[in-house]
């Protein structure tokens, strides 16, 4: 069966899609990630969707959930390289996915999952500090 | 079956011709500030011949059929140069119009014995004439309509510059009553250079839209979205209190969009979210004090 690979770097899960998604390949992909993000208990997911050319209210849901469902388990999504002619539609649908983090380019995006890991980092660290105090 | 107007047309060419830019020259239709005198003796000798090259199968009623084909084609050309020539509809017609005359003054020498016939085939060419000069003026009008959508199109385009600021920060000055067609254009534009230059941010400055209705709001939260989505920030600056009245009076809710009263606010605010800053040389900055 057609699946999405999920590769891991550090702490950050990365998800390439580079076929058109269909309904489907979507819920798999969900699935999936989920799955991972508790095996590998990934504090970040980065979604870049540079070549997807068509996007359905269906799969901006998807999107959508995705970044809800990690956060609940603790990981931060960005979704990355959106096209405008896929900004436009889900805009046009209505969806303006509230929930998602999103930046230019992979580059980018990570550099965004990076500091806000490091925040979240720091803040543990104070309250660490606090703690031993 | 071959009609006596092509009868007439084949025996009497270079006649017809002579009377026909006479007809034009004292009916003042001819303008030779636009086209010179050859121009035009070779158009109308041109249109002689396939006028009568088309009446030779005795068709005179059907304008649309084969044998009118390169007539058609040459009057199509002729009013479509005409038109871009600053000619006008009226003018245009005319130069068919005026062919009435001579060809209707040969008639009624040919056949003037015969009364009858004269009045029947004067009939059958003014209906044809007619015909081909209502064709030469909607031909004209065409060309006019084109000429305006191509002009409307350009100025679309002309009036959606975005504008490199600088590094990762683009700025959009919207001049203009915004229509739906128009933010259409402006979003995707904007979008497209974010695309482009890889820029973080994006100012749109309604410093020049007049008015703003709900959905011009709309439209304009719309845009917002989307460069979010993208993975960018945009900033709306420019809102005169008047327009911020509307806004607040149609209950438009602008809450998320971040809103500056100026391009230079905007610029600032852009500037501090890249963690850059613009030094003047000589100056002290104040918090190096």
């Amino acid at each position: 069966m057609e699946r999405i690979p999920i590769l891991r770097m550090g702490q950050v899960l990365l998800v390439t899609i580079q076929v058109d998604m269909h309904d489907q390949l979507a819920v798999t992909l969900q699935d999936d990630l989920t799955a991972k993000i508790v095996d590998t208990g990934a504090r970040g997911v980065l979604i870049d969707i540079s070549s997807l050319e068509v996007v359905d209210s269906f799969i901006g849901r998807i999107l959508g959930n995705i970044a809800t469902m990690s956060r609940v388990l603790d990981a931060q999504t960005v979704v990355v390289g959106m096209q405008p002619a896929v900004a436009i539609t889900l805009v046009e649908l209505g969806m303006s996915l509230p929930g998602i983090r999103t930046a230019l380019n992979v580059e980018k995006g990570m550099a965004l999952l990076q500091s806000s890991m490091d925040a979240d980092e720091a803040v543990l660290e104070v309250a660490d500090a606090s703690l031993e105090d | 079956m071959t009609t006596r107007i092509h009868e007439i047309l084949k025996k009497y060419p270079s006649e017809l011709l002579a009377e026909w830019i006479g007809a034009m020259t004292a009916g003042g239709v001819r303008r030779d500030a636009l086209m010179k005198e050859a121009e035009l003796r070779e158009q109308c000798a041109e249109f002689l011949r396939l006028l009568t090259q088309a009446t030779e199968h005795g068709n005179l009623t059907d304008i649309t059929g084969s044998s009118f084909t390169p007539a058609r084609e040459m009057l199509e050309r002729l009013s479509r140069s005409r038109s871009l020539q600053g000619f006008s509809p009226a003018e245009t017609a005319t130069f068919i119009f005026s062919f009435k005359q001579p060809l209707f003054d040969r008639l009624r020498s040919e056949y003037a014995s015969q009364p009858l016939v004269a009045n029947e085939e004067m009939w059958g060419g003014t209906l044809l004439l007619d015909k081909l000069g209502l064709y030469t003026t909607e031909v004209h009008q065409r060309a006019r309509e084109e000429v305006i959508m191509r002009q409307q199109q350009e100025m679309m385009e002309l009036s959606t510059p975005v504008v490199q600021l600088w590094d990762r920060i683009v700025c959009l000055p919207l001049i203009g009553t915004l229509d739906s067609g128009r933010t259409q254009t402006v979003m995707e534009t904007l979008l497209q250079r974010i695309v482009e230059t890889g820029a973080e941010i994006a100012i749109i400055d309604i410093t020049g839209v007049p008015t703003v209705d709900t959905l011009t709001a709309q439209h304009l939260i719309k845009t917002v979205t989307a460069t979010r989505l993208m993975g960018a920030e945009c900033v709306i600056s420019g809102i005169r209190p008047q327009i911020a009245q509307t806004i607040v009076h149609l209950g438009v809710d602008l809450a998320g969009v971040v809103t500056k009263s100026s391009v230079a606010g905007a610029f600032n605010w852009a500037l501090k979210r890249l963690h850059q800053s613009v030094s003047v040389p000589g100056q002290r900055t104040p918090g190096k004090a």
